[in-house]
């Protein structure tokens, strides 16, 4: 079992004949992925890594039935993409884009909320359930199936986590990078609440950074819903005030945001927090093995 | 991106924000015939640096007659001024800003920043104007009055109404209050603003509002669309060194360690930072090479760190995924050769080909570089070596 997505997603790719878009396209058909076209407005009829390019998203919903998309548009446009996405009707949409403007994103997440449908990202690196599919830009290898699910803001930082638990002689269901944004589609609650329901799912990983205080919101929520164990870390613990660490939302604002405050409201909920970035899989295996 | 204080009152005037006449000069010598053109009897000579607590730092100063103008330009141009927001080191004072006086009734505070909890722009005010408006959230958060703004709705009547009655204002106050608050609105959402900041804004004598200070910041990702803002920007008041790594894609920050860090990815360099400090040493900088770091990307990345006199060790920390690991172990050997590194180079590679990648770094035999096996093995590696054991 895996969450949001599986080996019957149906994946439209949309930026499909750019640079990024083709290359991660050919990993994730590589991985297995059911990509069943992609979108580049003006290039409508053509073939592309031979699957269909549709002009919008809604041909390719009509046409192919893609019921999940993944986003390598330049920032700019990548609010309108996502936007079209859900008004055509996709149910899941990764965006992975780096640098969207924040008030284009305020507007776009209340849109893909009034839709019913889930955006992930932006700026992350996207979503995999081990063994069915990769709708993102991470390394396919290293994500082993098994047990564990991972949520993280991070990119490299999530590799290093699988990687971990993989050698612990662990496994992942589903892992998902959220992204680094101050506003992004999906947070720690929400995937959360479908780890609880995934009965494959024994254990997550949960990857948090300085700045906002989403890993505070999620602390509340696992000490009143979440039963299953939740091993954390927190990335920035050395970080100075008041610089941007790399992810746009990634900043501690006066003295709100630090790592301390989030690895202390996590530890208060019974979260197994890690002092160290290197201890992640040893804990997930010390805590499923009780 | 942050811009100076009278730079952000030229935004607000195009929008009908009040502010009090003044201008901005550069040379002592200039200061008289400013004063003489904004007119009046009372002026205020302020320093213009992007940092606040100026006042106490002896940034700001009122003068009662053009000598004294002169006088407080020439005192605070050149000077270093030390704020509780700059650091030890203090900011040189390049540029002074010369404002006519304001009759001032009572002082509040007005401001307007994203709110990531709920995902919408907030517009806070306080009858504590003057103060430093952390102090008054953490002391006492009562006094700041909160109006979540719905960007689909735009500044509604109501949300000026919120923050008036919150402040005790009266009929007429009102009235001038809501003009304010909604052209402040429109400043912030059409330059795509990160944070206003009004401190103090003034009631004066006649029951309207000016503002006597302005602080503004923006979204970096939005500054594409904005040209005219992108102008305001002062390289000098930014980082040297972090605008020239931004220049080769990289994501580079100074701290005050040893041990110089080359990472990919946001999340893992600041993990290496933290688990150098846990194993006893202190990180030399964060240093983010990006996803598709290469040869070229990893010399400019050693160039940079070296610069740093108290580096004794660099620690090398990739997790190779999409770009593989051999890739990169050839780029740091190229790096090598042209940067002449002459401090430990600790190196671990994980991911896609790291097992060619060590067989690459191993077969080269250079002496400085010291492989490590995992994140825990390396940041102990780089620690001892920075400290030379």
């Amino acid at each position: 079992m895996s969450i949001l997505v599986n080996k019957d997603s149906r994946v439209v790719v949309q930026g499909f004949t750019g640079k990024e878009g083709t290359f991660h396209s050919e990993q994730c058909l590589e991985y297995g992925t059911n990509i069943v076209g992609g979108v580049t407005p003006g290039k409508g009829g053509q073939t592309h890594l031979g699957k269909p390019v549709f002009n919008t998203v809604q041909d390719a919903v009509e046409a192919v039935n893609a019921n999940t998309s993944i986003i390598f548009v330049p920032p700019a446009f990548s609010a309108d993409a996502v936007m079209e996405a859900a008004e055509a009707g996709i149910k899941v949409i990764v965006c992975i884009t780096e640098g969207i403007p924040a008030a284009d994103m305020m507007i776009a997440k209340k849109f893909v909320q009034k839709q019913g449908a889930t955006l992930i990202g932006p700026n992350c690196p996207g979503i995999i359930s081990a063994g069915e599919t990769k709708i993102g830009i991470m390394p396919g290898v290293v994500f082993k199936k098994g047990n564990v699910g991972v949520i993280s803001k991070s990119g490299t930082l999530t590799y290093e986590a699988a990687n971990q638990v993989v050698e612990a002689g662990l496994g992942i269901t589903t892992a998902i990078g959220i992204g680094g944004d101050p506003i992004i589609g999906t947070t720690y609650i929400d995937l959360l609440k479908h780890f609880e329901n995934d009965p494959e799912t024994e254990a997550v990983v949960m990857i948090g950074e300085i700045g906002g205080d989403l890993e505070i919101q999620a602390a509340k929520y696992i000490k009143e819903s979440f039963s299953k164990p939740v091993v954390a870390f927190i990335a920035g613990q050395t970080a100075p005030k008041g610089k941007r660490m790399g992810h746009a939302g990634a900043i501690i604002a006066g003295s709100k945001g630090t790592a301390k405050e989030k690895m202390d409201a996590l530890s208060a909920v019974g979260v197994h927090v890690c002092d160290s970035p290197a201890d992640i899989g040893k804990k997930v295996k010390e805590v499923l093995s009780k | 991106m942050n811009i100076h204080e009278y730079q952000a009152k030229q935004v607000f005037a195009r929008y009908g924000v009040p502010i009090p006449k003044g201008k901005m000069i550069e040379k002592a010598e200039d200061a008289r015939a400013a004063a003489q053109e904004i007119g009046g009897n009372i002026w205020v000579v302020k320093a213009q640096i992007h940092a606040g607590g100026r006042g106490k730092g002896g940034g700001v100063k009122l003068a009662k007659n053009l000598d004294e103008v002169e006088k407080y330009a020439s005192e605070i141009l050149g000077m270093t001024l030390v704020t509780h927001q700059t650091g030890p080191a203090g900011k040189l004072v390049k540029k002074v800003y010369i404002e006519a006086g304001v009759d001032i009734q009572k002082e509040l505070y007005l401001g307007m920043v994203l709110d990531r909890t709920s995902e919408m722009p907030v517009m806070m005010a306080s009858t504590e104007g003057g103060m430093e408006i952390e102090k008054v959230a953490a002391e006492s958060p009562e006094k700041i009055i909160k109006v979540g703004i719905d960007p689909l709705i735009g500044f509604q009547p109501f949300h000026a109404r919120k923050l008036a009655f919150g402040l005790k204002l009266s009929k007429e106050q009102i009235k001038h209050f809501g003009k304010f608050c909604k052209a402040l609105y429109e400043v912030y959402s059409n330059n795509d603003a990160s944070l206003i900041e009004i401190n103090p804004l003034v009631l004066k004598g006649d029951d309207t509002f000016i503002a006597l200070d302005a602080k503004m910041g923006f979204d970096d990702n939005a500054m594409y669309r904005h040209p005219e803002i992108q102008e305001m920007r002062n390289l000098d008041e930014e980082e040297p060194t972090e605008l020239e790594a931004g220049k080769y894609g990289l994501n580079y920050i100074k701290l005050e360690g040893n041990v110089g860090c080359m990472v990919n990815g946001a999340g893992l360099a600041m993990s290496t930072m933290d688990i150098i400090k846990l194993s006893g040493g202190e990180p030399a900088n964060f240093l983010d090479v990006g996803g598709a770091a290469s040869a070229e990307t990893v010399a400019k990345g050693f160039e940079i760190i070296l610069r740093d006199p108290n580096v004794k060790a660099i620690f090398v920390n990739i997790f190779g995924g999409i770009v593989r690991c051999d890739r990169i172990a050839n780029g740091i050997l190229e790096a090598t050769e042209k940067i002449k590194v002459k401090v430990p180079l600790v190196v671990r590679l994980n991911g896609t080909n790291s097992a060619e990648a060590a067989e690459i770094l191993k077969t080269a035999k250079i002496e400085n570089i010291i492989t490590a096996t995992d994140l825990a093995d390396g940041a102990a590696k780089a620690v001892n070596a920075a400290r030379g054991v």
